[in-house]
């Protein structure tokens, strides 16, 4: 299928100079985002996310490659961009001494949304943001889910073709974070907006039509949330040991067994073949003294795709 | 055009919007230079007079007890201790009960007949105000005391048709503060010392404090300009530096009657000129510092350069070369000559047109420096 693309990256670099000399952020990004897409950009802290989104939009220079969104180039271009683009910063950085309307509206004016179209527009964002019985309350004061709303409601005033979100859900209540993503949904499906996302969250991640995973300023996989997931070879096992401490070196020792991860106390663990596997477990553990209860097959999650990619990269960059 | 005047618009109404709404910072901002000039009218003196003295006479005679009067009569000495000897004195000196001594030496009268007496004076010197006053007092007392002696003594000796007077004295005038009030001297000069307090600080907070809260990147992301940033920035700080100076030249007029003798319009345009070089340098500065806290700290630094060597209190005449070459680069150096000018000396632009033009050529070098390193980037 041929999209068109609306955010491009191609061998992006960006090494901040200290004292201590050059450290790489972003070590050569390829990416191309299509019209309508929902991009979500997934990767531990450090990794080189809020610095990528920043080298795209322009607010930094980069070292080496070539970005654009919408066929602006980020750096020769930043006002087409500017005019044409929303952005959540990864701070809530809506000044907080000025009310939610005078945000509405100063952001409305910078954009250069016409008196006709602010009409229409700022009272139809604070319904969607549902922020309509707090246009006088000063923006400081706002719940942290509300904020990120205000944010969400001014980055859209200008109907942007592309938005940007640096962690929008950072420090949200599950309600509102919930929430946040409805709207984001809302706007997917009625404007056709393109959306580039950054979050730690991988329930977020799922939500995404396609995910790109950055691992120390690399983009490790990049593709829909299907198949990252299906990347991990093998099934996954889920149970929870009667002694969580004997029990994972037992089966780290095992045959078949690719990769264990913890869960509390409880244990997932990647296998070749359930049918053999399980009741090797199951034996070798009972061995031990030690049950296993609701032992079962599961779907590998996002949250398990990605460790195992992280830990396999880490992996082959020491070998 | 009209979507830039728009934006603009927008901008400049976020600025006012969010200084009027921070009513503390207004507050101070406005109340300061008043505070400072109450305290400069009211507290700070820079005469010092009534210093407290000991006394040690060992003469106590006619001539000791007359010297000694005419001393405590000079309203700069306080005789707060009758000493024994000289010891004693330096002793109420080194515990800090008197900031200064007189010793009059034995057989003082006898000396004084002869043409050869000595008193000794002896002066705290860890403060070198009270050694300036109490020095040059001593001084003029000593030497007043003196000729009244010498005319005694030319008087008995029948002599006093033909020395009608000195063959030479001086007649001293000041010119524009006859009086020697502090206050004709310190008010142009905190007038603008204020006005650049005052519109380097806001401006360099209101930066900074921008990018600290992380509301920058949210205002680099939209079409603003980086002018229209920057002039948003300075409209509501002129306003408020205008405000301030209008408030501390009324109060010095009409509360401390302190004299205006020159053109008020061109008092008005000079201040201007020197609010924008102010501005332009809190730009600066807060395009060099990442945080508020860092930009409140390179302003305490140059406080202290304005206060010590722009000619504010301390004269800049005495100074070497090179530290007075620095005071040239700080505006407050040119604007204090000029409201001192205008103020005080009541004279115009043909007398001062080259502190004017100094002041034109900062100004715009520290705006074209300050549009230079105002970029809409975060790095």
């Amino acid at each position: 299928m041929e999209t068109e693309i609306a955010i491009s990256a191609q061998g992006l670099v960006k090494q901040f100079r200290t004292r201590h000399g050059q450290v790489p952020a972003v070590r050569g990004i390829d990416l191309q985002v299509g019209r309508g897409e929902t991009f979500g950009l997934i990767g531990p802290d450090g990794a080189g996310k809020t610095t990528t989104i920043r080298l795209i939009l322009g607010l930094l220079t980069r070292t080496a490659g070539e970005s654009s969104i919408l066929g602006y180039d980020s750096m020769r271009n930043p006002y087409e961009i500017r005019g044409r683009v929303g952005y959540i910063a990864q701070q809530f950085t809506l000044p907080p001494d000025m009310t939610v309307m005078e945000n509405m509206s100063f952001f409305a004016n910078v954009q250069g949304v016409s008196r006709a179209a602010q009409r229409r527009r700022i009272p139809d964002l604070l319904e969607f943001a549902g922020l309509s019985p707090f246009t006088g309350r000063l923006a400081g004061r706002l719940s942290g889910g509300m904020k990120k709303k205000l944010a969400l409601a001014c980055s859209l005033i200008h109907e942007p073709e592309v938005v940007m979100l640096d962690e929008p859900t950072l420090g949200v209540d599950p309600v509102s974070r919930r929430e946040f993503w409805d709207l984001l949904g809302t706007l997917r499906a009625e404007n056709e907006v393109t959306i580039l996302v950054c979050t730690p969250y991988m329930d977020e991640a799922e939500r995404c039509t396609r995910v790109g995973l950055m691992y120390e300023g690399r983009l490790i996989a990049q593709d829909t949330p299907r198949k990252v997931k299906e990347r991990v070879p093998g099934r996954l096992l889920e149970f929870t040991p009667s002694d969580f401490e004997r029990a994972l070196p037992i089966v780290l020792a095992l045959e078949g067994a690719t990769e264990v991860q913890s869960y509390g106390l409880m244990l997932h663990v990647f296998v070749d073949d359930i049918g053999q596997r399980q009741p090797e477990i199951e034996s070798a553990l009972s061995s031990q003294g030690i049950a296993c209860a609701g032992m079962r097959e599961i779907e590998a999650r996002m949250e398990e795709a990605f460790i195992w990619l992280v830990r396999k990269q880490s992996q082959d960059s020491e070998a | 055009m009209r979507k830039r005047l728009t934006r603009f618009g927008a901008v400049l109404r976020k600025e006012m919007i969010q200084t009027l709404r921070d009513r503390r910072t207004l507050a101070i901002v406005l109340l300061m230079p008043l505070l400072q000039l109450l305290l400069f009218a009211y507290a700070i003196d820079m005469t010092v007079d009534h210093i407290p003295t000991a006394v040690a006479d060992l003469s106590l005679d006619a001539q000791s007890r007359a010297l000694i009067e005419s001393l405590l009569a000079s309203g700069f000495f306080d005789l707060t201790l009758y000493a024994r000897d000289e010891a004693e004195v330096m002793q109420a000196i080194d515990a800090g009960a008197v900031r200064a001594g007189v010793v009059i030496p034995p057989h003082f009268g006898e000396q004084v007949e002869r043409g050869q007496a000595q008193a000794l004076i002896l002066l705290d010197g860890s403060d070198s105000f009270t050694v300036q006053s109490g020095y040059s007092a001593a001084l003029a007392v000593a030497q007043a005391r003196a000729m009244e002696l010498l005319v005694q003594q030319v008087d008995r000796m029948g002599l006093g048709s033909s020395l009608a007077g000195l063959p030479v004295t001086t007649s001293a005038r000041v010119l524009y503060n006859p009086a020697l009030d502090d206050l004709v001297f310190l008010v142009p000069a905190l007038a603008a010392i204020l006005l650049q307090i005052l519109s380097v600080n806001l401006t360099a907070m209101s930066v900074a404090r921008e990018r600290e809260l992380g509301t920058l990147e949210q205002l680099l992301i939209t079409p603003i300009r980086p002018l229209e940033l920057m002039l948003s920035k300075m409209i509501p700080n002129i306003l408020i530096s205008a405000a301030g100076l209008l408030g501390i030249t009324l109060a010095g007029v009409y509360w401390f009657g302190v004299p205006f003798r020159g053109d008020p319009w061109l008092f008005a345009w000079v201040s201007l000129l020197f609010i924008i070089s102010g501005l332009g340098l809190g730009l600066l500065i807060s395009t060099v510092s990442q945080t508020q806290h860092q930009a409140q700290q390179i302003s305490v630094l140059l406080f202290m350069l304005n206060l010590l060597l722009t000619g504010f209190i301390y004269p800049r005449e005495p100074m070497p070369p090179a530290i007075q070459a620095v005071g040239n680069l700080i505006p407050l150096t040119y604007a204090i000559r000029l409201t001192r000018g205008i103020f005080t000396k009541g004279v115009g632009l043909s007398f001062l047109w080259g502190d004017v033009l100094a002041l034109a050529i900062y100004s715009a070098i520290v705006m074209l420096l300050a549009s230079i390193t105002f970029k809409k980037r975060l790095d």
